[in-house]
């Protein structure tokens, strides 16, 4: 149990990112009401971005917005840019994807009134 | 990244999401989700993501609140109160299984914060170095995501795109 | 058909506050190279700006237009953005290597600057008006025949 303890604990996003995620998972599959849905979709989609941005972390640095006062930069002062750049493409196209998944619930409830999983299976067939 | 500050957040964070779950009127769950939202973004803030913190803030406790709501009251009002879960053995131990192989796959991962890990080796130090006498830009997230990766943000310009005439494909009512 | 707010305190506010946001969703694209921010923010804040009015004071007379025109003005920010990038081509350079436009007293580093300033005002364009575009789709309908017919 030593290597849990030491590769965990010492890395509370980690757990974080562990907890969202299977959290997420958990309630897109197991819960039966469309919305629901959809909002575990959205714990994983942010519970992702969180362990990517933990990944651009460095000790004792600061934002990735360089001081023109001392120009030759060194790069240990600063964040890494690299994950919060890939980041902020992921939050933009995932709202997109929200936004049309909103559509296709709307659309089913207008055709089959219904928006339980089980409902809508046997009003299917 | 200090833990003083970093351990509340985390743990307020947590506690949102699993309230936005827990709780079984639809509006209130999605209230609760944009205040998941917030805290996130202030957890990115504190370690140094500042411009992702931004657009999380207003795309995530902001927008996407309005288009949960909009589709809430969009659906009959007797539909967002009814708490619908079933639970299955079978997926809680595959979920704890995927959970110990995560923690096992972690005893690969550099330690938190150090400038040596493969990360921020490779290409990183070399956008921060050039970004200011190549492009005059101070901002290096804005100068990686719009000149050095330009292709990325074209194609997540198009997938936007993309989105709105999806959904207006969907449900574009014809007025009289 | 979205209802306007009845009540004065929410319309008061509301003329107060747009603007505000308006003005700041303007300077955080312009300020993207020097602090926090960049097009998607912007955009994103012009059109939740946009939203608020409509919530706020409703479509008003305009029988469809401002969804008409939300409809129509989805692909220029992407125009605008590819249009950049193959002017790129045309002066002899690659896809989007900013350095080629020809700007009379510019170095390329400020070529670049200005490359990147056209294409964040592109993205923010596109962004805002598939926010409005998105709102009108989910938005409920009040008068409509299905929703009567459930009984609501």
């Amino acid at each position: 149990m030593n290597w849990v303890l030491e590769t965990v604990l010492r890395r509370p996003n980690f757990l974080a990112f562990i907890l969202l995620f299977l959290f997420g998972l958990h309630i897109m599959v197991a819960d039966k009401h469309l919305i629901r849905k959809l909002i575990g979709m959205y714990l994983v989609q942010t519970g992702l971005m969180l362990f990517f941005i933990t990944q651009g972390v460095k000790t004792g640095s600061t934002v990735p917005i360089l001081l023109t006062s001392e120009l030759p930069v060194q790069p240990a002062a600063y964040a890494n840019p690299i994950p919060a750049a890939l980041m902020l493409t992921a939050i933009v196209v995932g709202v997109a994807t929200l936004g049309v998944a909103f559509a296709l619930v709307i659309s089913i409830y207008r055709q089959y009134q219904t928006l339980e999983e089980d409902e809508l299976v046997r009003k299917m067939q | 990244m200090d833990l003083i500050v970093t351990l509340p957040l985390l743990m307020l964070v947590l506690l949102t999401a699993a309230g936005a779950v827990f709780v079984k009127d639809l509006i209130a769950s999605v209230l609760i989700l944009g205040a998941y939202s917030f805290f996130l973004a202030l957890l990115w803030a504190w370690q140094g993501a500042v411009d992702v913190a931004f657009t999380e803030a207003v795309v995530g406790a902001g927008l996407s609140t309005v288009f949960f709501l909009l589709t809430l009251f969009s659906v009959a009002q007797k539909e967002t109160t009814r708490r619908s879960y079933r639970f299955s053995w079978l997926l809680m131990s595959g979920l704890m299984m995927l959970g110990l192989l995560m923690v096992y796959g972690a005893q690969g991962l550099p330690p938190v914060g150090d400038p040596t890990s493969p990360p921020n080796v490779h290409i990183s130090p070399v956008y921060l170095e050039r970004s200011f006498e190549e492009t005059r830009t101070p901002n290096v997230v804005t100068s990686v995501i719009m000149d050095y990766r330009g292709f990325d943000t074209l194609i997540e310009t198009t997938v936007i795109f993309t989105a709105g005439i999806a959904t207006s494909l969907l449900l574009w009512r014809h007025k009289a | 058909m979205i209802q306007s707010h009845d009540s004065l305190v929410v319309q008061t506010l509301g003329r107060l506050v747009i603007p505000v946001i308006q003005l700041y969703s303007v300077y955080v694209l312009f300020h993207s190279q020097f602090g926090p921010g960049g097009g998607f923010v912007g955009g994103v804040l012009f059109g939740a700006s946009m939203v608020l009015t409509l919530l706020i004071f409703g479509a008003g007379h305009a029988n469809g237009l401002i969804e008409q025109m939300a409809f129509r003005a989805d692909g220029l920010g992407l125009l605008l953005f590819l249009g950049v990038g193959t002017l790129c081509i045309f002066f002899g350079e690659l896809f989007f290597d900013y350095a080629a436009l020809q700007l009379p007293g510019f170095d390329p580093a400020s070529r670049r600057s200005f490359g990147i300033v056209v294409t964040q005002i592109g993205v923010a364009m596109d962004i805002s008006v598939v926010t409005v575009l998105i709102f009108f789709c989910l938005s409920p309908e009040l008068e409509g025949s299905w929703k009567n017919e459930l009984g609501a």
